[in-house]
């Protein structure tokens, strides 16, 4: 099992959680209507291994997306930050803060 | 190293079985070849195999990074069928079916090929319905299908849950009979031992650890034994098609996943066939050894270590008694993982890349195995003649660009929903 350590809960199983790829990508601008551009952004993957930053979304908690940096061999997770950069950083409350 | 046969077997068999001379020899790498075929999996001998023996091109060396067969051939449940619909797929699996057919008295070793039938269970009367479309285009091309009833399943396997309170009622299934399983190391060996008595070098431990350029074109690879010329290079490292190719440069529409497979203690005869579950992806049958093999889904997250984890061993497990509930007290005596090329489309790459002398054959998702010999075959001729076969003239890397992509499953270019 992964342990992802949730900004808001602390530290949760995988399951909790839904993944959402590679989260070095930029989606290009709404009008853009250059196909390369979006042929980049929908096809094509870095695919390291190694370390890999990728989107997982707390579904079965605060339902928040993360970005968690995380090694593709080894597995170990480096970083867990909020995808959407937070006005001032969470701070931890009850049962989550232990 | 002459043929095997009776004659052989009886006469070893009488002097002790001593003197069986080694499959396959273990040369020293020479400094060049007319190809270099990176990765001794099933793709990459079969390739090499034919490249020898369709087309005259035996000055050709396979490297392999481990041991011959130690990745995905080594670590799929051992299905062979062609029952595929879309263009493109359709003719090229049932090619390759064909080849399985020949293979063994081609490679001259037993690869146990068991055509005992694959059946596509059907929950639903939509699925019914799905099945008799998918049937029916099968038909079209040639390849046999059946749809079966309720009762027709039920004589056929009894063991599945066909009670009233089943959690995915059966209302049939699409059988191909020509279906089945083959030794999935039994393949490797007799494609390396066919290779290697066409003159191909074989070897082993040997890593690439990046391509020798000469101006744009690739002429040659780095490796962890020196640099080795070639004018023409193949890659078929399925699962590490992106790694590989990132050192060339490229970028591909391939992501990495693990996909773990699992076989329990060996049991008397139970399942005659081989089943596809339709309520959700699982897929069972019996080896000769008697143990049930089955897999599931992807562990879901991009991954290149080559084992998975305990929540899909659950998902994988309760499927497996939601279908043949009397699994349940069978013990897992192993599992493990193989890291899967996982295509935006679900089809696979075989082409020319964009960069001259270097040859693709990957993204092979979930269906590389029963592939191998076709896949094998086309990556051949694509080497030897500098085009496409016209069995894989649609498994280009462009088509995603272009908006031809083979999405079988209908998914999208989600690579963890394949």
């Amino acid at each position: 099992m992964l342990r992802i350590t949730c900004p808001y809960c602390g530290a949760r199983d995988h399951s909790e959680f839904l993944y959402g790829g590679d989260a070095t990508l930029v989606r290009p601008e709404p009008g853009c209507d250059d196909m390369e551009v979006w042929y980049d952004f929908v096809f094509l993957r870095d695919n390291p291994r190694g370390r890999h930053r990728e989107y997982w979304q707390h579904v079965q908690g605060c339902r928040q997306w993360l970005v968690v940096e995380r090694d593709t061999l080894t597995h170990e997770i480096f970083s867990v930050e909020p995808a959407r950069a937070p006005k001032k950083a969470p701070v931890l409350t009850g049962v989550a803060a232990k | 190293m002459g043929r095997y046969s009776i004659a052989d077997i009886l006469l070893k068999a009488a002097g002790g079985n001593k003197g069986w001379p080694r499959v396959w020899r273990d040369p020293a790498p020479k400094p060049e070849y007319d190809v270099i075929i990176v990765g001794a999996g099933g793709h990459g001998l079969a390739t090499a195999y034919y490249l020898a023996k369709e087309h005259g091109i035996r000055n050709v060396a396979v490297l392999e990074k481990g041991y011959l067969g130690s990745g995905n051939t080594g670590r799929n449940t051992t299905i062979v069928r062609s029952n595929y619909m879309i263009d493109g797929n359709t003719p090229f699996y049932e090619w390759s079916l064909k080849l399985w057919e020949g293979l063994s008295h081609d490679v001259n070793f037993n690869v146990m090929l068991s055509q005992r039938g694959q059946l596509n269970i059907a929950h639903s009367n939509a699925q019914m319905d799905a099945q008799r479309r998918r049937g029916n285009v099968m038909r079209l091309h040639g390849i046999e299908a059946e749809l079966l009833s309720r009762e027709e399943v039920q004589e056929m396997v009894p063991h599945l849950d066909f009670s009233p309170q089943a959690r995915f009622p059966i209302y049939g299934a699409l059988l191909q009979r020509r279906a089945g399983t083959a030794r999935h190391d039994a393949v490797a060996w007799g494609l390396a031992r066919g290779a290697d008595q066409r003159g191909v070098d074989i070897i082993q431990h040997c890593e690439v650890t990046g391509f020798l350029r000469q101006g744009e074109r690739i002429v040659g690879v780095e490796t962890s034994r020196g640099t080795i010329k070639a004018p023409k290079v193949g890659i078929a490292v399925a699962g590490n098609t992106g790694h590989l190719a990132a050192k060339a440069g490229l970028r591909l529409p391939i992501e990495s996943h693990v996909l773990q497979a699992f076989v329990s203690e060996p049991v008397k005869p139970l399942l005659d066939y081989v089943i596809g579950w339709s309520a959700a992806h699982f897929y069972i049958s019996q080896s000769d050894k008697g143990g049930m093999v089955f897999g599931g889904d992807l562990d879901g997250y991009n991954s290149y270590a080559q084992r998975g984890n305990l929540p899909l061993i659950e998902d994988v497990a309760s499927a497996a008694k939601a279908i043949m509930p009397c699994v349940s007290r069978l013990r897992i005596v192993r599992h493990w993982g193989g890291v899967m090329d996982m295509t935006m489309d679900g089809s696979p790459i075989i082409c020319k890349s964009p960069i001259d002398g270097l040859y693709i054959n990957g993204g092979w998702c979930y269906g590389g195995f029963k592939a191998t010999p076709a896949s094998g075959w086309v990556f051949a001729h694509t080497i030897a003649r500098d085009e496409p076969h016209e069995l894989n003239a649609s498994f280009t890397l462009d088509r995603f660009r272009r908006g031809y992509q083979i999405d079988e499953k209908g998914a999208g270019p989600t690579p963890n929903a394949h």
